[in-house]
C-alpha cells in the first residue's frame, strides 16, 4: 500500500505507474489544516477521472471528531473510494461510527456496502482492543499499525531492530487472522537506508502480515520480492494441489506427497502460495 | 453570487494555481497562462469555465496559472477557489 499525499496532484496522477497493488490517499497527517478542503476536492475528483485500473484505491480520512472526518467520508464514498482507512483507531465504536456515516452516504447513492473499512491502530489502547476493531464491522477489511503515533504514544522510539513494536506488530497480526481480515504492516521512511527496510520487510513477512505500507515507488520492488514465493515454493505447492484433487477425486483421506504427510494446514499454505504468485504476476490464473 | 478574492493550488509540476476575483462585468474573464496554452488552452479555458458554472458562478475574473495540470486537477482547484470565495461547501455540514 503506497502512500500518497492528498494534496499532491501530480503523484496522485502518477503513483499507480509504479504497480502497487493498492494506493492511499492521505486527507490526514500530510495535509495541513489550511489545505483540507482543496485536498478533499482533489482527491474526489481523482478518484472521479484517474483511470487506476485494478489497484486498490484507499483513502485516509481525518478523524470523525475533526471537522473534517464527515466531509472526507461523504467525499471519497461519492467518488467510489474501495476502501476507507481511519487514522488513530482505539476503540470498536469509532468503527462502528465511520460505517454509520459510510451507509448514509451510500444510501443516498443507492449502492449500500460497497465501501469496505481498514483501521489504522496507532495506540496502546488500540492495541489493547484490536481484535474487537477488527470485528466491529463487517466492512472491516483489514487493520494496520501506525508505529509513529504509537511510539510517541508509548513513549519509546523506533529502533532499526523494531523491539518497540513487536507486541503491537504481533497482537495486529493475531487480531486479523482471528478476525478474518488482512494485516499491513507500518511504513518505513528513511528510503537511504534498503538495507534496513528489506530486514524489515523480511521479519514482518515472517510474522505473518498480508503486506506493507510504503511511502515511495523505490520500496515496491523490495517489498514485491520478499512476498512474491520462490519457484521451488510454487512447484512444491502445485505438487500438494495436485496430490489433494487426485485424492478427492479417489476419495482419499490424508495423503503423502514426497513422504511427508499433507493435512488441511499444508493445504491452506499452498494454496496461499498459489495465490501470491498470482498476485505477484509469476503465475497467470489460467495456469493453475 | 456574492464573490470575495481567492486562491487554490499551487505552482507545483502537475497543479494548477487558480485565483478568483469578483467583476463588474457579466461573464468569465479567464486570463490564462501555460507552457502548454497552444495545445491545451482551449480545453483548460473549457474545464474552468464548466466548474464555476456547475457551482452557480457567472461572472468573475479568474487567473490560472497552469503547470501541466489534469482536467481533474483544474476541476478541484477553480472548485476549491469557488468554494472559498462564497463560503458556500460543495459537502453537507
Amino acid at each position: 500500500m503506497m502512500f500518497v499525499p492528498g494534496n499532491n496532484p501530480g503523484m496522485m496522477a502518477d503513483a499507480h505507474i509504479y504497480g502497487p497493488d493498492s494506493i492511499m490517499l492521505d486527507l490526514e497527517d500530510s495535509v495541513t489544516l489550511a489545505e483540507k478542503d482543496t485536498a478533499r476536492l482533489l482527491v474526489y475528483n481523482a478518484l472521479k477521472s484517474v483511470d487506476y485500473g485494478d489497484t486498490e484505491m484507499v483513502v485516509r480520512i481525518n478523524p470523525l471528531n475533526t471537522p473534517y472526518g464527515k466531509k472526507d467520508i461523504e467525499a471519497v464514498v461519492k467518488a467510489g473510494v474501495d476502501v476507507i482507512r481511519m487514522p488513530k483507531t482505539e476503540t470498536a465504536e469509532e468503527v462502528v461510527e465511520v460505517e454509520r456515516e459510510i451507509e448514509r452516504v451510500e444510501r443516498e447513492l443507492g449502492c449500500v456496502g460497497r465501501t469496505q473499512i481498514m483501521a489504522a491502530i496507532e495506540s496502546a489502547l488500540g492495541i489493547c482492543n484490536a481484535y474487537a476493531i477488527a470485528t466491529a464491522s463487517p466492512r472491516m477489511m483489514g487493520i494496520a499499525l501506525g508505529a509513529e503515533d504509537y511510539c510517541a504514544n508509548l513513549k519509546t522510539q523506533r529502533t532499526p531492530d523494531g523491539d518497540e513494536l513487536r507486541l503491537a506488530r504481533e497482537t495486529i497480526v493475531v487480531a486479523a487472522r482471528a478476525a478474518g481480515i488482512a494485516a499491513l504492516d507500518t511504513v518505513y521512511s528513511n528510503l537511504d537506508d534498503m538495507e534496513t527496510f528489506r530486514k524489515e520487510v523480511e521479519y514482518i513477512h515472517r510474522l505473518g502480515f498480508d503486506g506493507k505500507s510504503i511511502i515511495n515507488p523505490r520500496q515496491i520492488e523490495v517489498v514485491n520480492e520478499v512476498f512474491a514465493p520462490t519457484e521451488k515454493a510454487i512447484e512444491k505447492a502445485r505438487t500438494i494441489l495436485a496430490a489433494i484433487r487426485e485424492a478427492e477425486k479417489k476419495g482419499s483421506g490424508v495423503i503423502a506427497v514426497n513422504g511427508k504427510m499433507v493435512d488441511r494446514p499444508v493445504v491452506i499454505r499452498a494454496q496461499r502460495t498459489i495465490d501470491l504468485a498470482i498476485a505477484s504476476g509469476i503465475l497467470k490464473e489460467e495456469d493453475v | 453570487m456574492q464573490l470575495k478574492e481567492s486562491f487554490a493550488g499551487t505552482l507545483e509540476s502537475g497543479d494548477i494555481h487558480i485565483r478568483l476575483l469578483p467583476s463588474d462585468k457579466p461573464g468569465l474573464t479567464i486570463n490564462l497562462e501555460s507552457s502548454v496554452a497552444y495545445q491545451f488552452g482551449d480545453q483548460i479555458r473549457r474545464v474552468i469555465t464548466e466548474s464555476l458554472t456547475d457551482f452557480g458562478i457567472d461572472s468573475a475574473e479568474v487567473n490560472a496559472t497552469d503547470k501541466g495540470a489534469l482536467d481533474c486537477t483544474i476541476r478541484a482547484r477553480v472548485t476549491a477557489a469557488a468554494v472559498r470565495a462564497t463560503g458556500k461547501d460543495v459537502w453537507a455540514d
